[in-house]
């Protein structure tokens, strides 16, 4: 017997044929179908107990209810609260890829201080204490008013302890992050005399007339305003949206009339002009609520006729007549201005221009129109010790020159901050903190912020995420993010009635992170003595509960507390200005409308186009980056790749030998980058539009290194009537590359 | 055979070229060979057999001891409510299987008995806060859906009728661990063929389909009344 291989390959077949007859091919079969569906890398979430946690989404100023799916301890989903005032039910895709946020990447896992460079972990003991020896160092050599804190609102008890530790340490220089509510609220305190928030009692306008406001690409409360909308449809409600870029809202709007960019107050002025030629303005409102209209109505009647406003707005005569008409014709009109997301302050002027706008259809404080709404105040704390040291600071003036003699009126100009820092020959500021916001990234003109935070000596980031600001910090003490804390956030973003959400920790704390509150009141106690006593509460979330009373209980059932029965004061009672009227006119700002736009910066011989920015709801440009899901949604007409495209029209193309989709260098006065362009019939010519929210360095690869940041291309335009930030745009060239 | 081989010895002794000589030794050899092919074919074939019944099973699973030693007799005993006791449905009608450590805690925050199994318990389990990783014999992929509520509450079926009489055991069985999808071997059942003697032993697919067919009920979509796949699966 010889085993040849005819024997083996009969021996093969017989295997074969043997196989068939077992379960093995079946069962393998099975299997590998089954394996298919177990790959590792598959999300799939636990089995276990489904539960949902009401809370508030602080992402953004919106103040949107949310509830919170969680399955066991582990964040599933996030969708909006049915019944919530603000949003009842929606939610914007920023709430709803929070869990991202929650578990992703870019965390501060833990305190981390800056070693030769590099970030170090340290302990929350260590920590403190370092930061706490720092400051009773500065302190005693009489440098209390060298410390400075930027945060993202003034309202609420986190901010509330934050100035209240600088008060008592000696310190005015809390900042706010500038967006339109500085200008909103200098127009309320100019005109009214009021220290207010602007609410708008959008949902029951009939009349929507919008200065470039991006009703619906995120301004205000993003789903506030997408309900609104709903209802302006329902309702047959005209909006009109005014805007050198056919945005989303422009789409969306009744009619969109195209402007020269930086010129919407000389056409509000412009519509006031036919207004009162018509004698179309609420009488019983202007003649025995006002005071100032003879003294304002003339130079707007001189200066401002729709000739000559055609000519200055590129909007032409007889839509300026038939749309001043249409507006002063409307049972419940309404006019709201701030650009796109509202992130910056604007022109004053322009703010107070729109604003006599409301005034004259009579639509403040009534239904369908705006409403001033009393800054919350249920902080009621007891009054503060101070020392000599804390008084004399607290003397020095802030550093930012608000309430200044060159700037009396405004609160916080973190516009300012940069050029302060750059040219002082020693440094202004000693310690900064900064929470909730993220500067370095947000700031017009990256590089002199960049320069003026590498010469502050100890910066302190806040930042739940390791962002552009947290990456140059020198000390990291990061804050629980929003789903893991308490906090209450007394809503700012023109909801009409008083409102505060809660929100409240969904899951315990991911990492090794500390709530900020904790932290101030743990400092405070380092720091010892009279400082330690003006924080008698062992924890944050201690003081947020005695501070919030019997609203507590509502918060902590509800997610919400609402005053219901919230009207705005009648006219009779509504101004608080020497004259308890309505003022038209402010001889403390030279109000009259002698209105001139404001230029961008740069010289039209060398850079010939004029570059806007834009907002959109798929693009954060604040505090919080795009998450991965997000980003997703961005589409290729805006980021193909890493490329940002920009938009201009086939009439600046041309010229210029651009193609869609083809590479140009993009340059402005503060600096120049690589673009794609985007040919858009939707946008002026002359003008270059590019999206705002892209170009991070920072956070996650998800984001990092995608498009361009525009504010590395733009500087700040300081407004000569408040020292806010006011630009809308600056010069720009645009050539092939 | 023999025919064969007598024919072909007349032609060696009718022929005398050597080429044809050389051609009828190769023919020797071929008819010598074809026994032992058929024998190396049942070989093969019976080594298939042997490895696709008797081998292959064993590589394919791997055993795992359950971390705990369990009764759960002796558990049904103390009990009032049957399975439900432990195994209950939550208040929105989802079920919770396995019970948490929480439960357990409820009678045994402290050693009640003298097992051994019950002081490992309290002390690596209960006294650490740690949740018991127990392996579950019955759990599906997660592209499958199912429904406790729907079969237990509204059809009012047993729990013994898909998952045998566990309640009677005296003890945790060794959890088979299939090598390739990591699933319960428990699903596919303990035959490899896939047979089944009770209803309770196999999980596939085909035994959902078989019970729902030979009890007349749901066999589609209740929306469509068309074949329905996301009834069941994700």
């Amino acid at each position: 017997m010889k085993i040849d291989r005819r024997s083996f390959l009969s021996f093969v077949i017989g295997g074969a044929a043997g196989t068939a007859f077992t379960p093995l091919p079946w069962k393998l079969t099975d299997d590998s179908a089954i394996w298919t569906q177990m790959w590792p890398w598959t999300p799939v979430p636990d089995y276990g107990e489904v539960s949902y946690v009401n809370s508030t989404c602080t992402l953004c100023p919106g103040g949107c209810g949310i509830t919170v799916r969680k399955i066991e301890e582990r964040v599933v989903k996030i969708e909006g609260l049915s019944g919530h005032p603000v949003n009842d039910g929606g939610l914007c895709l920023l709430g709803l890829s929070g869990a991202q946020l929650l578990y992703g990447p870019r965390r501060v896992k833990t305190p981390l201080k800056k070693v030769n460079g590099k970030f170090r972990r340290i302990s929350w003991d260590e920590a403190i204490g370092e930061l706490a020896t720092k400051l009773a160092d500065l302190r005693a050599k009489g440098g209390s008013h060298k410390v400075a804190f930027i945060a993202a609102s003034d309202q609420g008890t986190l901010p509330e302890l934050i100035n209240r530790f600088l008060t008592v340490y000696g310190s005015p220089n809390f900042i706010r992050t500038p967006s339109i509510l500085d200008s909103y609220e200098l127009t309320l305190d100019l005109m009214h005399g009021v220290q207010a928030l602007p609410g708008f009692d959008i949902e029951n306008t009939d009349f929507v007339l919008s200065f470039g406001s991006g009703l619906l690409d995120g301004w205000g409360s993003p789903v506030h305003m997408f309900r609104a909308n709903s209802s302006w449809r329902d309702r047959k409600s005209t909006v009109v949206q005014i805007e050198p870029r056919l945005s989303n809202t422009a789409a969306k709007s009744d009619k969109w009339i195209p402007i020269k960019p930086g010129t919407e107050g000389a056409l509000a002025l412009g519509l006031a002009h036919v207004i009162i030629k018509e004698s179309l303005y609420k009488k019983d409102f202007v003649h025995n609520y006002t005071i100032g209209f003879e003294k304002w109505r003339r130079p707007v009647v001189d200066g401002f006729s729709p000739d000559i406003v055609a000519k200055i707005t590129d909007v032409d005569q007889t839509t300026i007549t038939d749309l001043a008409r249409k507006f002063a014709r409307a049972s419940k009109p309404l006019a709201v201005c701030g650009r796109g997301r509202g992130t910056t302050p604007g022109s004053l002027k322009e703010f107070m221009a729109v604003h006599a706008l409301n005034a004259l259809v009579g639509n403040l404080n009534m239904a369908g129109g705006l409403w001033t709404i009393p800054d919350a105040d249920y902080i009621d704390w007891p009054e503060l010790e101070m020392d000599d040291t804390a008084s004399t600071g607290m003397q020095k003036g802030r550093i930012d020159g608000a309430g200044s003699q060159n700037y009396p009126h405004a609160r916080y100009l973190f516009n300012r901050l940069s050029e302060v820092i750059n040219s002082a020959s020693s440094p202004p500021i000693d310690v900064l903190g900064v929470v909730g916001s993220n500067p370095v990234y947000t700031a017009p003109d990256t590089l002199s912020t960049k320069e003026a935070f590498e010469k502050i000596p100890l910066v302190v980031s806040f930042s739940s995420y390791m962002d552009e600001t947290a990456e140059m910090a020198d000390l990291i003490l990061p804050n629980h993010i929003y789903l893991e804390r308490y906090e209450d956030v007394p809503v700012i973003s023109g909801i009409k009635y008083p409102l505060i959400g809660l929100a409240k920790p969904v899951i315990d704390p991911q990492f090794n992170t500390k709530h900020t509150g904790d932290v101030i009141i743990l400092l405070a106690q380092a720091l010892g003595g009279f400082i330690a006593n003006a924080f008698p509460w062992e924890s944050y979330e201690a003081c947020l509960e005695e501070t919030l009373g019997d609203k507590w209980e509502t918060l902590l059932q509800q997610g919400f507390w609402l005053n219901v029965s919230f009207s705005p004061p009648s006219w009779a009672k509504a101004f608080e200005t020497a004259s308890g009227k309505f003022e038209f006119v402010n001889d403390q700002i030279d109000a009259l409308p002698r209105f001139s736009s404001l230029k961008p910066e740069g010289k039209e011989a060398s850079f010939p186009l004029v570059l806007i920015p834009y907002d959109s709801m798929r693009l954060q440009r604040e505090f919080i980056g795009n998450p991965p899901f997000v980003i997703k949604t961005v589409e290729d007409t805006v980021l193909k790749a890493n490329d940002v495209l920009v938009e201009i029209s086939p009439d600046t193309a041309r010229p210029l030998g651009l193609k869609e989709g083809g590479y140009a260098e993009l340059s402005t006065p503060k600096g120049s980058a690589r673009v794609k362009v985007h040919i858009y019939d939707g946008i002026k010519p002359g003008l270059v539009a590019i999206p705002a929210g892209l170009g991070h360095t920072a956070y996650s690869k998800y984001l990092a290194g995608k498009g361009v940041n525009i504010n590395s291309l733009i500087g700040p335009v300081e407004d000569p009537a408040s020292g806010h930030d006011a630009a809308w745009g600056i010069r720009a060239k645009l050539s092939k590359a | 055979m023999s025919t064969l081989d007598d024919q072909a010895n007349q032609a060696v002794n009718a022929e005398t070229s050597e080429a044809e000589e050389t051609a009828f030794q190769v023919n020797d050899q071929r008819k010598g060979s074809g026994g032992y092919i058929i024998l190396f074919f049942i070989l093969g074939f019976v080594a298939s057999l042997i490895v696709g019944w008797v081998i292959f099973p064993k590589l394919l699973y791997s055993q795992r001891k359950q971390p705990v030693e369990f009764n759960h007799a002796l558990h049904n005993g103390e009990v009032d409510e049957a399975c439900e006791s432990c195994h209950f449905f939550r208040e929105d009608g989802s079920y919770s299987g396995v019970p948490k450590l929480a439960q357990c805690i409820d009678c045994h925050e402290e050693v009640q008995g003298e097992s051994e199994a019950e002081a490992k318990f309290v002390s690596e389990y209960v006294q650490k806060n740690r949740e018991v990783p127990w392996l579950v014999y019955s759990r599906q992929p997660p592209c499958v859906f199912f429904s406790h509520a729907a079969h237990v509450k509204k059809a009012g079926m047993e729990c013994v009728e898909c998952h045998g009489p566990i309640g009677e055991s005296e003890s945790l069985k060794p959890y088979e661990q299939n090598r390739i999808t990591g699933y319960s071997r428990d699903i596919w059942g303990a035959n490899i063929a896939g047979l089944k003697k009770n209803a309770w032993d196999r999980m596939k697919m085909d035994d959902c389909v078989e019970c729902h067919r030979t009890n007349n009920v749901n066999q589609g979509s209740v929306q469509t009344h068309k074949g329905g796949c996301f009834v069941c699966h994700h």
